[in-house]
């Protein structure tokens, strides 16, 4: 199976997540990471979904969202023309020996410390899932104690922006 | 033969003839007036010229029913709500225009979410209102409280819980354009009961804010060319129309088409009526209890002229067998359904009345005699697997035989509304239906009590037509207590009760696949006749009569035909082991159609 990073322009309206996450519950798909967040148009919310599925079932499942009444686009991103995201905030042991070799690996994935205990230090990193399984990788072994990861997110490169739509017909 | 006072029939008279008078809707465009919620709802209603709601008031709707006592708007006061919704269905699908229907929270609300599930399956134009608790109370399990929005998203088209009264009467509006135009469904609204008592202002026309509701009504002319040239090309097409045909108020075109063409024309259970039964085309209901020859035509089809049906596994079987030589021309009015099961070789998004129309067009004359191969095959398989049925050896009433004359007997012009199971396929089978709207039944949830109130609702929307439910014994069970509501309202329904004991159907599975093990399907009716449906209907405030022999069905139902002042109910006590035939047993190909028990038809003379 392929996974596909779709971005779906909703209206920004009470209940309208429950209704795209219950529908892909409802006809068997799953929902491999999900974010969503308001765009430049307040009326307008975004959600981003990586959904694992092949082709012809992927084509179901943007059909069915089409026919929510508050979906109001649909885009597949393809990972190629668009630039992916996703956020990961770690707690990871770090006593005063081992310190420096986790700051290492810090420096060498472009992360940055956000909070500093006596035996532990806290990294938050931005990048593609293979960038940030990279970095899990590297600090597993010093021991992670916690970590939390946003869902995807993605824009496409270039200046075209899918928001800017007339199929939208949002206020601007 | 007790009938209910004449007083009770001369108020529900007065009331109808009242409504009637009073239909002209008022002034359409009102200048904001200041209004409660409930008021505004009423208003909202009356101005989308509402006839008709079915329903049953409760605490949190209450404030609705104050403002609804004084309104044109005619209420009928329904038993039990499943009733309410299943009733506003068949208004819907007789009149072609919103059924509307209403409940309290929690219970109530409840209670509908089977009839809008049906009307969801079967695409019906259905708005259901009902009362929610104050919206402070929303959230802690307060009295009669369920999130009816949420237990309703998957089964809706769309629903509202409205925020603001303000907002009432445009999200009515919105709800009653959803649930009618594009692909038809049952819309919801939840209004809290704090909102109702709202003071507000009311105006009218309202602007639709749906920015992402858009369906689309005219076809792409490339694929109506595409399509044009696929079935000039063809050798053994078949129309193959479902539902949409109806909803699309496409039958006279699809006629067009069909004698244009000469192609053959099967109608499936939704759409039974799309094309008149007398029609030498048509070969009649494909699927698990089609017609040989219409499940045939679509097996051994080079192209299926697909027109607002779904490939339900009911008409296929089993898939991956089903049309296995045949292009697909998939027209439908949603995107979704086209390529869900089959794929489709030209995709055509768009009403169906425009696309016959466009194809018409598109194809032009010069059809004359093109598919004379293709009616050899099938008039021949038609002259040797005709539709019919054995007589019982036991000499009991055969059903399928009183389903017949009853079709007969009432014709073509009135309307059937069937329950589910066998005398379900029995009435699809054996009454010919010649117009649309005339056939009612619940086809996608198989909604077992269905026909009772669809009746109801179908004789409010045609006051002037003949209404026969053909229920059977267990779904006659399910929701007779709505003949308490005919009988008070002056809604003269008819009843066949095709009484054979049993969940028939059930049992005629348990008879082919669990070696005759009839696990609780005996329902008594015929055991100790309990109930006794005759003093039942009686009870009901309805005539009650009882036919057990095939000499007496004629003069019954033209007895039971006389009555038109109070609903009659027709116990017609028949064998329990009659059984539905032609039958592709579930999950097998349509290949294994046996056309009686052990007789697999000859399709092909190379198999002979």
């Amino acid at each position: 199976m392929a996974k596909h990073t779709l971005s779906v322009l909703v209206e920004n309206k009470p209940g309208v997540l429950a209704r795209v996450a219950g529908l892909f519950s409802r006809r068997g798909f799953n929902i491999d990471s999900l974010a969503v967040g308001e765009t430049e148009h307040p009326e307008v919310s975004r959600i981003t979904v990586v959904v694992n599925a092949e082709d012809q079932p992927l084509e179901q499942v943007t059909k069915q969202l089409n026919k929510l009444v508050n979906v109001l686009k649909i885009v597949e991103l393809e990972p190629a023309v668009s630039v992916q995201r996703e956020l990961l905030l770690v707690k990871v042991r770090a006593d005063r020996p081992l310190r420096s070799q986790v700051l290492e690996t810090v420096a060498l994935f472009r992360a940055r410390v956000v909070d500093v205990a006596p035996d532990a230090l806290t990294i938050e990193a931005t990048g593609t899932a293979e960038k940030l399984d990279a970095l899990l990788r590297d600090l597993e072994p010093y021991g992670i104690k916690e970590m939390v990861q946003s869902g995807l997110v993605a824009i496409g490169r270039g200046s075209r922006a899918i928001t800017a739509s007339p199929a939208l017909r949002v206020a601007a | 033969m007790t009938r209910p006072s004449p007083e009770t029939l001369a108020h529900a008279l007065e009331k109808q003839r009242a409504a009637a008078a009073a239909t002209k809707p008022a002034a359409v465009d009102t200048a904001p007036v200041s209004v409660t919620g409930a008021q505004s709802l009423v208003k909202s209603l009356e101005a989308l010229e509402v006839e008709v709601i079915f329903g049953i008031p409760g605490g949190a709707v209450l404030p609705a029913y104050d403002p609804l006592f004084d309104s044109k708007v005619r209420h009928i006061l329904v038993r039990h709500e499943q009733g309410a919704g299943h009733a506003a269905t068949g208004y819907a699908q007789a009149s072609g225009k919103v059924g509307v229907c209403m409940a309290t929270s929690g219970p109530g609300a409840t209670n509908l979410v089977t009839p809008i599930a049906d009307a969801y399956m079967d695409s019906v134009a259905m708005v259901a209102i009902t009362g929610q608790v104050a919206s402070a109370s929303i959230g802690t399990d307060a009295f009669q409280e369920a999130d009816i929005q949420g237990i309703t998203l998957p089964v809706t088209k769309h629903n509202f819980l409205v925020r603001s009264a303000a907002d009432i009467p445009r999200t009515i509006a919105e709800a009653f354009h959803l649930a009618s135009t594009g692909r038809p469904g049952p819309v919801l609204v939840d209004i809290p009961k704090d909102i109702l008592q709202a003071q507000t202002t009311f105006s009218w026309p309202v602007t639709l804010d749906l920015p992402g509701y858009r369906p689309t009504l005219h076809p792409h002319g490339k694929q109506i060319r595409e399509a044009a040239r696929l079935i000039q090309a063809s050798k053994r097409p078949v129309l193959y129309v479902g539902g949409g045909v109806l909803k699309a108020h496409a039958t006279e075109v699809l006629r067009k088409l069909a004698e244009l063409t000469g192609i053959p024309v099967v109608t499936t259970l939704m759409a039974r009526g799309a094309f008149p039964d007398s029609h030498p085309q048509h070969l009649g209901m494909p699927g698990m209890h089609g017609t040989v020859p219409a499940v045939y035509a679509l097996q051994r089809s080079d192209l299926l002229i697909t027109l607002g049906a779904r490939f339900d596994d009911r008409v296929t079987g089993k898939l991956d067998t089903f049309a296995p030589d045949a292009h697909v021309i998939h027209a439908d009015i949603d995107p979704a359904e086209i390529g869900k099961n089959r794929h489709a070789d030209v995709p055509i998004v768009g009403d169906a009345k425009h696309v016959i129309e466009e194809l018409i067009t598109t194809l032009g004359p010069s059809f004359e005699g093109r598919y004379a191969d293709w009616w050899q095959t099938l008039n021949d398989l038609r002259a040797r697997y005709p539709m019919g049925w054995e007589d019982p050896v036991d000499g009991t009433l055969a059903p399928q035989y009183v389903i017949q004359r009853l079709g007969a007997i009432a014709g073509p012009d009135a309307i059937y509304c069937a329950g589910v199971g066998q005398h379900q396929m029995w009435a699809s089978q054996f009454i010919k239906y010649e117009n649309p709207a005339t056939w009612l039944n619940s086809g996608g949830l198989g909604t077992m009590g269905y026909a009772v109130p669809a009746a109801m609702g179908a004789k409010v929307a045609k006051p002037g037509t003949t209404v026969w439910a053909i229920d059977g014994d267990g779904c006659f069970q399910m929701t007779n207590q709505e003949l308490a509501t005919c009988a008070l309202e002056g809604i003269p329904i008819k009843v066949a009760v095709i009484n054979n004991g049993n969940l028939g159907m059930v049992r005629q599975w348990q008879t082919l696949f669990y070696n005759e093990r009839y696990s609780n399907t005996d329902l008594g009716t015929h055991k100790h006749r309990i109930p006794d449906f005759v003093k039942l209907a009686e009870a009901l405030g309805c005539v009650g009569m009882r036919c057990e022999s095939t000499a007496d069905v004629d003069a019954t139902i033209k007895a039971a035909m006389e009555i038109n002042d109070m609903p009659v109910v027709v116990d017609f006590v028949v064998g329990k082991d009659a059984m539905v035939w032609p039958m592709v047993a579930a999950g097998t190909s349509n290949d294994e159609i046996m056309f009686a028990r052990g007789v697999r038809p000859v399709f092909d003379e190379d198999e002979l």
